[in-house]
């Protein structure tokens, strides 16, 4: 029996910023970590670049390769957490290592989902969200030769996926359940920019349909080609299933762990038991945008989780201000931006829908477009196409809800800064650091 | 930890400070082949925003707690141990701009030339003085413990 004063559960971006935040308060208390990944600490969104060949496997690490030994980590890799006893403060791993603790995190991420259809244990049907998807994907690609690929879902993930394929000379056709790709972050004009340019080399997207069926091609248990709904078929040998990612907290439910669509958790990312905390893509948090607890599946909202629970656990008082949906990403070259409530059709309240105002800068020949939705003059929501430089000052003007009434006018302007702002805003900026401007 | 310290009303937005700060991360540390004969060609970490008579040189503040820090995808930003300085390890980023969404001052530029990469202020680390502050003609930047 190994007895810990601090458990972490995952060894991702969540529980590697508990790790450092424990350790800014708790130099010395014993540390545990377990994941069922047999790896150190890696990035899972450069697992695409890594399958793109853009980086090498060591570049990978999410920290140093001394991390552990330099925080004092005792890391059980390769080993997955069983069961979880709440009221004896203990678990249990596979390999029957039994751990008993003061403090746990779960910070167990989510897993990739995989919908029912005929053919999906052919050998070519990958999911893509661990690095051994990624290895496998690129085993396969390199033993069989793929000219042609399948990927299911044209959201961020299967997009990243594609630009990968495409970089190894791969032809790839998106299916997107949805009527266009990138719904759930981007509006009808963003998607068509990103849209046109992923045709521009080479993609096709076939959007408003789904793959029913996938069957084997001449190779005996291989894939051949998919069926869509309509009948239709298209040759590939190979399909990647990207149709999203889903709170992990099997370990959760059966400890009795109150859940929603993820863990629930308070203010200072408490579970409903006493030290037992959670924090990353399984909990789900309040979001400041959507106004209710909702699952943000993103990087930057893991860390600052995984940094305020490791605070919490070590003793500290730290409030979780809620998540902020945002996302960067490059497709085809073009670089973009998305934060908040990027479209008002995403809305379910129609009262809230109709008070948005939306400005905005569309200069199609360049593929240029800036968007801001306003709500009762504050930003909530914005998407940048091609023109991203200095995002982060939309971003900051949403979290800290300024009213942008008297410089709204500047919002949109290629040179839209600091000095835009109001003098006491810009002030506020800097002073919050001890700094007058 | 010693910071940058903006003095709006006495810049003059001569932009002095931009092109030390060029140099000084630049291959040749010479001015003319910094501007003119360098491959990626070296940005300034400083920005000096101008609107009429108002301008101001701007540079990372190396919050205490950092957005860029956790929005960082791969961990090639990290804090520097001794200086508290945010330092971008050029070599590790892969230039997916996370940190640029999340930056509430705008002051991390995109290295496009070449291998694509964050760029921002270091504090001149290896300086005892960042050279804009060595630089400016009339102390619109100090450098002051805060
Ligand atoms: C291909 C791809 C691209 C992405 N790109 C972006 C992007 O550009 N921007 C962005 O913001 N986000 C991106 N994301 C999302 C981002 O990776 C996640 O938000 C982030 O990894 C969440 O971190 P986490 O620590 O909460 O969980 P995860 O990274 O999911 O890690 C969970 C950990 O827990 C371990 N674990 C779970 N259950 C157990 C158990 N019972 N026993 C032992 N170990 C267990 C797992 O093995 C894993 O190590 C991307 C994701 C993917 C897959
Ligand atoms: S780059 Fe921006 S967010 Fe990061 S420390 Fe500097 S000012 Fe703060
Ligand atoms: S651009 Fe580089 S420094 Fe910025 S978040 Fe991405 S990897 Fe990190």
């Amino acid at each position: 029996m190994v007895k810990t004063k601090y458990l972490i559960i995952g060894n991702s971006i969540a529980a590697v910023n508990a790790v450092e935040a424990i350790r800014e308060i708790d130099r010395h208390g014993s540390l545990c970590l377990v994941s069922d990944e047999p790896y150190h600490t890696y990035s899972r969104p450069l697992i695409s670049y890594y399958l793109g060949n853009k980086v090498e496997e060591e570049a990978l690490l999410y920290r140093p390769d001394y991390f552990y030994d330099l925080n004092k980590v005792q890391a059980f890799l390769g080993d997955k957490v069983v069961s979880l006893n709440c009221r004896e403060k203990q678990v249990v791993l596979e390999d029957k290592t039994y751990i008993q603790f003061e403090k746990l995190l779960l910070a167990t991420g989510g897993s990739a989902i995989m919908p029912q259809m005929p053919g999906q244990n052919l050998a070519g049907v990958f999911t893509f969200t661990t690095l051994d998807d990624a290895q496998r994907v690129k085993k396969f690609i390199a033993t069989h030769q793929v000219k042609k690929a399948v990927v299911i879902g044209g959201g961020l993930i299967g997009l990243k996926v594609t630009e990968a394929l495409v970089a190894l000379n791969i032809q790839v056709t998106i299916i997107e359940l949805a009527d266009r790709i990138l719904s759930a972050t981007f509006d009808r004009t963003a998607s068509r920019i990103i849209e046109r340019a992923l045709k521009g080399i080479g993609c096709a997207c076939l959007t408003n349909t789904t793959v029913k069926e996938i069957r084997q091609g001449e190779e005996d248990g291989r894939v051949g080609s998919v069926v869509l709904k309509d009948e239709s078929q298209i040759e590939c040998q190979m399909v990647i299933v990207a149709v999203g990612v889903r709170p992990r907290v099997d370990l959760a439910r059966e400890a009795g762990i109150s859940l929603g669509r993820g863990i629930l958790v308070d203010e200072y990312l408490k579970t409903s038991v006493e030290d037992i905390y959670a924090a990353g893509d399984a909990v789900e948090a309040y979001d400041l945008i959507a106004k209710m607890p909702r699952p943000v599946a993103i990087l930057p909202t893991a860390a600052k989780q995984g940094r305020i629970a490791g605070y919490n656990m070590a003793g500290g008082r730290k409030v979780y201000e809620g998540s902020i949906p945002m996302n960067s990403v490059e497709l085809a070259g073009i670089p973009t931006i998305s934060v908040g409530l990027t479209d008002p059709a995403m809305l379910a309240d129609v009262d809230r829908r109709n008070s948005l105002e939306i400005i905005q800068d569309y200069r199609e020949r360049e593929s240029i477009y800036k968007k801001i939705v306003l709500e009762d003059n504050r930003i909530v929501g914005v998407i940048l196409v091609n023109k991203i430089d200095r995002a982060g000052i939309y971003t900051g003007l949403i979290k800290d809800r300024v009213d942008v009434a008297y410089f709204r006018e500047y919002l949109l302007k290629d040179d839209f800064g600091l000095l835009s702002l109001p003098r006491e805003y810009r002030k506020h900026m800097v002073i919050g650091q001890g700094i007058e401007i | 930890m010693k910071r940058i310290v903006i003095h709006e009303e006495y810049c003059m937005g001569c932009r002095l400070c931009e092109i030390h700060c060029l140099v000084q991360h630049s291959k040749s540390k010479q001015i003319i082949k910094a501007y003119k004969g360098e491959f990626p060609k070296p940005l300034p970490r400083v920005l000096v925003e101008e609107q009429g008579y108002l301008s101001f040189a701007l540079q990372c503040r190396h919050c205490e707690d950092a957005p860029c820090l956790e929005a960082c995808m791969t961990g090639s930003l990290h804090r520097d141990a001794e200086t508290g300085a945010v330092i971008c390890h050029e070599d590790k980023c892969v230039g997916c701009w996370m940190c640029i969404m999340v930056c509430p001052l705008g002051v991390i530029a995109r290295r496009r030339e070449g291998k694509k990469a964050a760029s921002k202020c270091d504090l001149c680390a290896g300086e005892k003085i960042p050279v804009c502050v060595q630089h400016c003609p009339n102390e619109a930047i100090t450098f002051e413990e805060r």
